[in-house]
Order: C-alpha cells, then structure tokens, then sequence
C-alpha cells in the first residue's frame, strides 16, 4: 500500500505542469539542455530557455537544435563528455528521435527526457493519448508515467538519481499526459534547490570522453560480442526495478511526498476488481472507486507508474487475489487489437499459478475525455465478467459506431 | 607539427585506404587534445572493432545522420564544463556528410558551433560497397548508377559542399587532397585555431571503390587535382583567400579517368568521349574560376 503523502500546504503554489516540470530540471542543475519546440511541450522548453536567458541555471548551455532527432543527438554528445543532459519531446519528435533512444541506451548514456504524451498521425492529432511512448518501450529506456503535476516535477529528480546510478546507467524517459497535466495549473509544492541538491549529487559518470584519458565510445561489436552488450542493457534495467524503489522512498523521506515505486495501489487489499493504468486517468479511477466503494463495490486500482522496467513481481503480488483484473490502455498495438499494458499484464501471468481474469480497453484515443461514466460502465462490464466469464477480452470504448 | 600518428597502426582499412590517410593528416593537423567524432562509415567500422581500437584520442559514434549534432552537444557541454581548450572534430564521410548527416551538419554550423567538419569525400558509399552519393561525379559508374547500355553512369554532377558550407557563413572553409598531406595538416590547424564552425572538404579515392592499385592512391589524388577536377582552395569569411595553382602541371581529364575502373566505360562505349568532353569542361571551367 503507498505510503501517506505529507504535502506542505504552506508551501504550495499554483503553476502550469510545464513550469513545474522546468523548475523541476532547473534545480537538478542540468550542463545542456538540447530540444526543439512541439506541442504540447513547447511550454517545458520556452520556461527553461527563459531561465536560461535569466542567469538561473548556473553552467548550462542551451542548444537550439533543427531537430528533434538532433536534440538527441546533442545530448549524446554532451553526455558523453561527463555533462548532466535533458530534454523535452512528445508524438512525432518522439518518433524521429526512434532511431537516437536505442543509441543512447545502447552507450549507457543516462539522459532524461519528459515526454508530453501525444497522440501520433494520421491523422495529425495533438491530443493526448500514450501511443508515442509505447511506441518507443523496446528502445532501451526507463519509462515513467506521472498522474499529476507534482508527481512529474518530483518524478524529474527521482529520474536522474535513478538513471545516473552505476548500477543502472540507462536513460528515462518521464512521461505526462500533453495538455491534461502539461497546461494544467494545479496546486504543488515545487522542488526547492537545496533540498534538491541534497538528494541529487553531482553527475560524475566512471567513463567520460576526455583527452587526458582517451576512450572509445560507440564501437563496432561484431556478432562475437553484440549479445553482451544486449544482456547488460537488461541486466542494468532489471537492477533499475530496485533502484525506482529505493529512490522513491529516499524521496519521501527528504520532501515527504511519494507517488509509488514501480506502483502504487488504491484500494486494492480486499479489492474483486482492480483496475490498472496510467497517467492522469488515475485520478479519474480514483474518484470513481471513492463513489463506488460508499455503495461496497470492492474495487481497487493498480497504478502502474514503471512501464520500462515492466514491474512483473509487483503486479502479480497485487492482483493475486482479485477476481477480475481491467487494463486501461491510451495505446494500441495495430493488428493485436489490445493495448501494451494489457497484452504485458497477461504475458507476466502465463505460466504462473495466478488465474484471474484480464480484460482490457482502449480509451481516450487521440485525447478523447475519460468521463466517469466511462470508468463506471467499465466496471459493469468486469462485474459481468466475474459472474460469466470473458466475453470480449479487449475492445475500444466510447466507439462512435456512426462514424466507422 | 606533431610527426606521431594518433591514429594506431593495425586497423583494418584496405591496403591504400584513403581514410586511414585523411585521419591521420587531421590528426597531425589538431594535436592530441581534441575529440572526435565519427558517423557510420568506412573510418568507423575500420578503426573500432571491439575490443579494438586505433584511437589515441577520444572518439565517439552515434550513427550515420548526427555526427553534427553530436560534435555541437559536446561543443556546448565543454563549454558548460569550463573544459576549454579540447578541440572538437567531426569526421565522415561524403555520404554521412552530404547526403544523410546534411541537416545536422547545417544546423550546426547555423548555430556557430566551435568545432570543425573534415569530409573524406570518397564519392561514394564505400561501406556497404560503391553506391552512388552526392559526392559521385559525373560519369562515374557505381552499383546504383551503373553504366549500362542506355547510361553512362551517373548523370549529375556533384554537389558543390563547400560552397554550401560557405553559404552558412563559415569563417573557414578549404579543400584538401591525400596528393598534398602538408597542405591538409595546415588546414586542418588553422580551421581547429579558428573560432567557430569550420568546414575541410578531403579528396580522398578509394582504391577499392574507383578501381584502381592499392599503390596508386596518392598518384589518383594528385591527378584529381592537376586536371582542375579538385581544386585546393581555402576561402575565409566568405571570400576565397588562397589557391593552389596548378600551371604548367595540367594534365587532360582523360588521364585522370583513365586510371580509375570506374570511367572505363567511357572509353569503350560509343559516345563515350562526348562524356568525357563532358568532364572536360568540369575540369575547364573549374581552371577559370579559381584561376589555377
């Protein structure tokens, strides 16, 4: 069960998710920053290129790339020689940078980079939904996904204590709903230098280009090595479950905020039915369970905040005992008709002793709202399923049957 | 002058590699605290078999499009670090260089980046054979322009990089060959001396993908230049400030070609010599624009 948010009230101040996530990179004292504008991220860099422009981000350098595909590549540049590197993209700057993740996981590079979630084209449509970086979950990187705003800000510190460990040395990628919580003014208590800089030390990687000691970064490896430079980028994801963990705690015990490790639960110990998503639809599920739960519907919600690392244990530990288990997903998997998260959720369960059944739907496709009534209907759907078995395993909702 | 080679013997370019060559004259040219920056290519592929490498300075590759945008992220980060001194050099091909890595490269030299861009121009993709490039010139038959019964090879003529270079007010850019390595070592020190983004364009033939001895290199780049087909040039804050003049050394483009496998067909197709008139004229009006 997550542990009990303290959140100083005292400190709180309203400001737009974009702000919170730059303050948020601003005091982990970032040395380059390399990104290009696109929305619904824009925000997140026009903030930073402002505090740049202020003074307020001491030894930074701001690279106005032509690219999405060179914001990363900058940024491989920049890390390599020792510098703590970020950058901000959504859809299709995600997309181009595709072939970029996979080299910077690849050179252990551990670069953080919010994602905006935003729908892909065709057809163009700036509107959130997840399908940009579930696209990009092979390629190598940690992925995040943050419920609300304060979340995201306290998410960005949490991902570079998590990326730059030695045992992990990967990238991440945190990642907010677009518009839903990047242009969302809500209360939060921002991320404060000093306590910052207590919890985050300074990027000082074993391996750096340097002149003084030359190395080769970016080998050839022929088929003699390339599969243990494959087995240790797992190896270092899989030592990355622990360390979402333990950084999360750490993070509670200094700000006395904590959102969940590789999860968090609402509801859940006696729940029948457990739903399971992410992002800023929680909220949404949680308000539902709070009013379903006054009428003894046994409800729970799983929040799945680590999709990369996929948090096999830590799932299985939670819907064990349910009787019906609801994947959300704001993804598709063209041809498989089902989301990600569905389709992992039930590979981690073949070949286990856990029988329950998994149902799973598309929702909120290119930023369609989530009602509550949706969440509701839904939930009357898997009571069905606990009384008579699956019908439909997965299936899109809020379908305009006009339309198609 | 540094007379070492920062480049270590042993790699695994063909016998006669251009790139190997081009390298090791950059290398001489920059000294030792520098960092370089490779795209996929022949130079990458030969010099870092893991565990191997021939690199006595630091070297990174990412991939075949971004070596301009990796040189501008370690530029910055230098910066940021207070590291200043360490010389910053990208290294690639004609095809990383003009083709695929053209916007990163552009984007970079826009933003005036501190570093400078060596292009061995092979004219060619090399690595995964001889495919043609915005690099080929005229005439030059590869396995995706090949000469054949209705074609001469490939119909365009290259395109003009350094003048591209120029054009986003580069305060340095210069035309090297392997023929003139002290020429090259020079270049390459003044353009990594000069403040901001520098541009040398290497003419470097590949023995294995022109068809030509392995012993034959140095002698091809030479002729390249003696016929007006390459010419040496330096030109700084937009204005051509020096030439190499070749004078009483001309040589017909006819000599040149006929050293290379790659235009022997302009010598037994019919037609073929209107082609190499063609070339001619290349070479002609090259002789009177830069005055050589």
């Amino acid at each position: 069960m997550a542990r009990e948010t303290k959140m100083d009230k005292q400190k709180m101040v309203v400001v737009e998710g974009s702000y919170a996530v730059a303050n948020a990179v601003r005091v982990c004292r970032p040395n380059v920053i390399s990104a290009y504008p696109i929305t619904p991220q824009t925000h997140i860099v026009e903030e930073l290129s402002k505090f740049i422009a202020d003074g307020e981000i001491p030894n930074c350098e701001y690279i106005n790339v032509e690219s999405e595909f060179s914001a990363l590549s900058a940024l491989i540049g920049s890390s390599a020689v020792g510098a703590r590197s970020y950058s901000a993209t959504t859809s299709q700057g995600l997309e181009l940078m595709h072939e970029v993740l996979f080299n910077v996981a690849g050179m252990r590079l551990p670069i953080v980079m919010t994602v905006a979630n935003r729908a892909v084209s065709a057809p163009i449509n700036i509107w959130n939904d997840h399908q940009d970086s579930i696209s990009q979950r092979d390629t190598g990187w940690i992925q995040l996904y943050a419920e609300n705003i304060q979340e995201i800000s306290d998410m960005t510190a949490q991902a570079f204590k998590i990326s730059e460990d030695r045992d992990v040395m990967m990238p991440c990628m945190t990642c907010m709903d677009g518009f839903i919580l990047s242009h969302v003014y809500e209360p939060l208590v921002l991320l404060e230098q000093e306590i910052t800089d207590e919890f985050l030390p300074p990027f000082r990687p074993e391996r750096i280009l340097d002149s003084k000691n030359p190395l080769t970064f970016g080998a050839f490896a022929d088929p003699n090595f390339y599969t243990e430079f494959r087995y240790q980028q797992e190896r270092a994801m899989q030592n990355s479950l622990k360390k979402i963990e333990d950084t999360a705690n750490e993070f509670y015990d200094m700000f006395g905020r904590h959102f969940g490790g590789l999860i968090d639960e609402y509801c859940t110990e006696d729940a029948d039915i457990i739903i399971m998503a992410m992002g800023s639809i929680i909220g949404t599920i949680k308000d539902v369970i709070d009013r379903l739960r006054e009428k003894n519907v046994k409800i729970g919600l799983l929040k799945v905040r680590a999709f990369r690392p996929f948090p096999a244990q830590a799932i299985m530990n939670v819907i064990r005992d349910a009787k019906v288990v609801v994947v959300l997903d704001k993804n598709i998997s063209l041809g498989m008709n089902a989301g990600a998260l569905f389709i992992e959720t039930k590979s981690v369960l073949y070949n286990t002793d856990i029988d329950v059944p998994v149902i799973g739907y598309m929702i909120g496709q290119g930023g369609r709202d989530i009602p509550m009534s949706t969440i509701e209907k839904i939930i009357s759907d898997a009571e069905e399923v606990m009384r008579s078995g699956i019908k439909v395993e997965s299936q899109f909702t809020d379908l305009k049957e006009e339309l198609v | 002058m540094k007379s070492i080679s920062l480049l270590a013997p042993g790699h695994r370019g063909c016998a006669g590699c251009c790139d190997a060559m081009a390298a090791k004259f950059t290398l001489m040219g920059a000294g030792e605290d520098c960092i370089v920056v490779s795209p996929t290519g022949c130079l990458e592929v030969m010099t870092t078999p893991y565990p191997e490498t021939s690199w006595d300075v630091p070297w990174i590759h990412s991939l075949f499009e971004n070596a301009g945008a990796v040189a501008s992220g370690i530029e910055a980060a230098l910066r940021a670090l207070g590291k200043q001194g360490t010389k910053v050099i990208a290294m690639g091909g004609d095809g990383a260089t003009m083709d695929i890595g053209l916007q990163a490269l552009s984007g970079a030299f826009e933003r005036g980046h501190n570093f400078t861009y060596v292009c061995i121009d092979n004219e060619a993709y090399m690595n995964t054979g001889v495919q043609r490039s915005a690099g080929t010139p005229y005439g030059a038959s590869t396995t995706t322009s090949p000469a054949g019964k209705v074609s001469f090879g490939n119909p365009r003529l290259k395109k003009n990089m350094p003048a591209i270079m120029v054009a986003h007010g580069s305060p340095y850019v210069a035309t090297t060959s392997l023929a003139y390595p002290k020429d090259m070592i020079a270049k390459v020190k003044k353009a990594t001396e000069i403040e901001g983004p520098t541009y040398i364009h290497c003419h470097a033939p590949c023995t294995t993908g022109w068809g030509f001895d392995t012993s034959k290199t140095v002698e091809v780049a030479r002729m390249a230049v003696q016929t007006g087909l390459w010419p040496l040039y330096e030109v700084e804050d937009g204005k051509v400030t020096k030439v190499r003049k070749i004078g009483a050394n001309k040589k017909p483009v006819e000599e040149y070609l006929k050293m290379q496998r790659r235009f022997k067909h302009l010598f037994t197709m019919e037609g073929g010599a209107d082609e190499v008139a063609k070339i001619q004229a290349i070479a002609d009006k090259n002789i009177e624009e830069f005055g050589l």
